[in-house]
């Protein structure tokens, strides 16, 4: 439309046509940005220079000489500033993994729970979401930690089950097992089991859509892959042992350690994220008509399956992407382990490793990036995830 | 918010980089009337605020003494409140002009952070604390113990040459702020608290039972802790590493707040330097000829400050110890003023 009018008045001088000119202060304000930036950039660099700050990453190669109380690959003291960062970020990734999950599990719980027809439920739902969504999650990171630690014996008087997992005010010690090598039996029956639980469900859904029959899919998978692999396990003559944890000196050594402080974190954000993803879920169900649940209650279907089958496919389009936001904020929201001591990116990059060397400007730009990247990878998951649950027209 | 913080002060690094490096920090603080100061977050003895809400200790009174020097008033002092890992960001920005916060001098943040020492106010040594139900005596016993740790400090590589050089185990938790750390300690997350010697004093104060704890007889290194400049500006410098030699001087000749006045009378030519009766020592720094008696009139001389904070007059009862003036055997030497 706009197109049609412009052309009879091309005489008109080039500053005055609101297309070129809307280029040219596009143009203006980009180079504006760049100017700044680089203005900064230069300036920065060059009190650097003078102050005798040293710069460059090659502090990454130098050892961190610090201990680090958790970390998911093998980490010393003699190891170097990159293997510390690379702790922090699998650190980071953990905890936040952790979280997501439970987020999740309770707000799509507490969500529905909010629309429940049964009065109690409803009404602890909503002072669940309002209780801890306006609390700082600082504080409730810092309430669980203390509450955690306060409740919980020392090493010496650890609680105990049957003398294989200990529970004290260090973390929770359970018996890791040690895999010898005929192990790989096991492993192999559980990939199989795997593959024979998709070829399952697959057959389920056509016999479904055959002839209308239900076959108990959930049972079945679960038997399947739990008893396979413990089948070829016990055949293949128990390739494992456990490792037990035991009260050596001053506390306990040996088998898996749960750090009260991934606990703490975890538990409150996930507390805390998962009171805005049942607002998204109630907002989601509130958005299917009535009418939708009403056919199905005609048909005569179940409240769960009426819930599974018509109200959540329709209402998951609704609910993702704010869900998204929130996975976004758990992880970002993750840095804030530092009050507490979980060595996660923030704490043990951002913190010690940046006192140690006095590199501000790379060890920052670093942490940013790696936050910058999740969040980015997050995001992209998630909307391949929004666009399967578009409603597919046929 | 952590991350919040530590990205504006990476933001601030940049921005402020551009238009602190060229000022001169003596006009910009004679111009804005107040010293800007980095305290820590509250260290009992050393930076933590009296029941009126009044900041006090060793580290306050360092920054009272420059602005005593430089601005004839001890009162205008702005705190900024740091913790460990913020504090050399803080003051390469130019969010503070003097660092006084318990800082260990360490060749690597002399010559790689672009800050300079500006003098010892505290010889200090990384020691232990820990429980006396656990019923340990040295703290080559510790061997397998969980250690808690402020972040960002000395105390976290130190730990780890002694327990090296040791041939023994341990388990760090890494907190925040001291606070974080005692509160962890507290709750028996850690089986030993280790940090400057002087700090472990200042936090037993804050427990409940103090004698259910007892500070372990290893010293593990060296903590010499003062205020800390930025680099390239070195008339800054001088003042406040002058500021801090005049508090030593005043000790050494007798000088303290009560007696300062009769003092300019004294016919010790060393005194009537320190105090500006003769010499242009004051003019050679850019202050007033008056800047060291208003640092001791206002503030006092280093014994007055030690022990109204740590020593015998302050709840911490430290000893002087290697604090002692040099001619008492310690190690507090304050260059001539001449």
């Amino acid at each position: 439309m706009m197109k049609n009018r412009k052309k009879p008045q091309s005489n008109v001088a080039f500053y005055n046509n609101p297309e070129k000119r809307a280029i040219i202060y596009q143009v203006l304000a980009l180079a504006g940005i760049f100017l700044f930036t680089y203005f900064i950039l230069n300036n920065m660099f060059i009190n650097i220079e003078k102050r005798g700050i040293n710069t460059g990453f090659d502090f990454l190669g130098n050892e961190a000489g610090f201990g680090i109380i958790q970390s998911l690959i093998h980490y010393d003291e003699s190891n170097t500033h990159g293997k510390v960062f690379v702790v922090g970020i699998l650190n980071t990734i953990l905890v936040s993994a952790i979280s997501i999950v439970f987020a999740t599990i309770i707000g799509l719980l507490i969500g529905v729970g909010r629309l429940s027809k049964n009065w109690m439920i409803s009404k602890l739902s909503m002072i669940y979401v309002e209780t801890f969504r306006n609390i700082p999650v600082l504080l409730q990171i810092l309430f669980w930690y203390n509450v955690v630690l306060a409740s919980l014996p020392g090493p010496r008087q650890s609680l105990s089950y049957f003398d294989t997992i200990f529970f004290n005010n260090r973390g929770l010690y359970i018996p890791k097992p040690i895999l010898e090598s005929g192990f790989i039996a096991v492993f192999i029956a559980f990939i199989l089991a795997i593959v024979a639980v998709v070829y399952l469900v697959k057959w389920a859904k056509k016999k479904h859509e055959n002839t209308g029959e239900n076959f108990p899919i959930f049972f079945t998978s679960l038997a399947i892959l739990v008893l396979s692999p413990t089948i070829v396990f016990f055949i293949s003559g128990s390739p494992a042992s456990l490792d037990y944890p035991a009260l050596k000196g001053f506390n306990f050594r040996g088998g898996w350690s749960l750090i009260p402080e991934l606990l703490a974190l975890s538990f409150a954000l996930s507390i805390y994220t998962a009171t805005y993803i049942a607002e998204a879920v109630r907002a989601g169900i509130e958005s299917v008509p009535k009418g939708q649940q009403e056919a199905a209650q005609a048909l005569g279907l179940k409240d769960y399956v009426i819930l599974k089958k018509v109200v959540l496919p329709q209402a998951l389009r609704v609910i993702i992407p704010p869900v998204i936001n929130q996975y976004l904020n758990l992880t970002k929201n993750s840095s804030l382990a530092t009050a507490i001591g979980y060595p996660e990116l923030v704490t043990i990059f951002a913190g010690t490793t940046l006192n140690v060397v006095g590199q501000a400007i790379e060890i920052i730009l670093m942490t940013m990036a790696v936050y910058l990247t999740l969040s980015i990878i997050i995001s992209i998951a998630m909307n391949y995830l929004n666009k399967k649950m578009e409603i597919k027209e046929r | 918010m952590k991350l919040l913080k530590s990205l504006s002060i990476g933001i601030a690094t940049l921005t402020l980089a551009t238009t602190v490096a060229s000022a001169d920090t003596l006009e910009t603080t004679i111009k804005n009337g107040t010293l800007s100061c980095g305290l820590s977050t509250g260290l009992p003895g050393f930076a933590s605020p009296d029941s009126n809400g009044v900041w006090k200790g060793i580290d306050v009174d360092e920054c009272r003494a420059v602005a005593a020097a430089v601005l004839g008033d001890a009162n205008k002092v702005k705190y900024a409140h740091l913790n460990a890992k913020e504090r050399f960001t803080a003051l390469s920005s130019g969010e503070v002009d003097v660092l006084s916060r318990n800082t260990t001098w360490t060749a690597t943040r002399d010559s790689s952070l672009g800050v300079n020492f500006a003098g010892v106010n505290f010889y200090d040594g990384q020691g232990f604390l820990v429980k006396k139900d656990l019923g340990v005596k040295s703290a080559k016993e510790l061997d397998g113990a969980t250690f808690c740790i402020q972040a960002g400090t000395t105390t976290e590589l130190n730990l780890t040459d002694y327990f090296k050089a040791n041939k023994m185990q341990y388990t760090p938790i890494t907190y925040d702020t001291s606070a974080q750390t005692i509160e962890g300690f507290k709750a028996g997350r850690c089986d030993a608290l280790t940090s400057d010697s002087s700090q472990l004093y200042s936090l037993r104060t804050t427990l409940k039972d103090p004698s259910s704890t007892i500070v372990l007889p290893e010293i593990i290194s060296k903590e010499p802790l003062g205020p800390v400049v930025r680099q390239g500006d070195d008339k800054w410098f001088n003042i406040v590493k002058w500021s801090h030699i005049a508090l030593l001087n005043a000790e050494e000749l007798g000088v303290n707040s009560k007696n300062v006045d009769e003092m300019l009378k004294s016919n010790n030519p060393a005194v009537k330097r320190l105090l500006g009766v003769t010499g242009d020592i004051g003019k050679n720094l850019g202050l007033d000829p008056k800047w060291a008696y208003n640092i001791i009139k206002q503030v006092g001389n280093y014994q007055e400050i030690f022990d109204r904070n740590v020593g015998k007059d302050s709840p911490l009862k430290i000893s002087r110890g290697l604090n002692k003036l040099w001619k008492d055997g310690g190690l507090q030497y304050g260059a001539p003023i001449r």
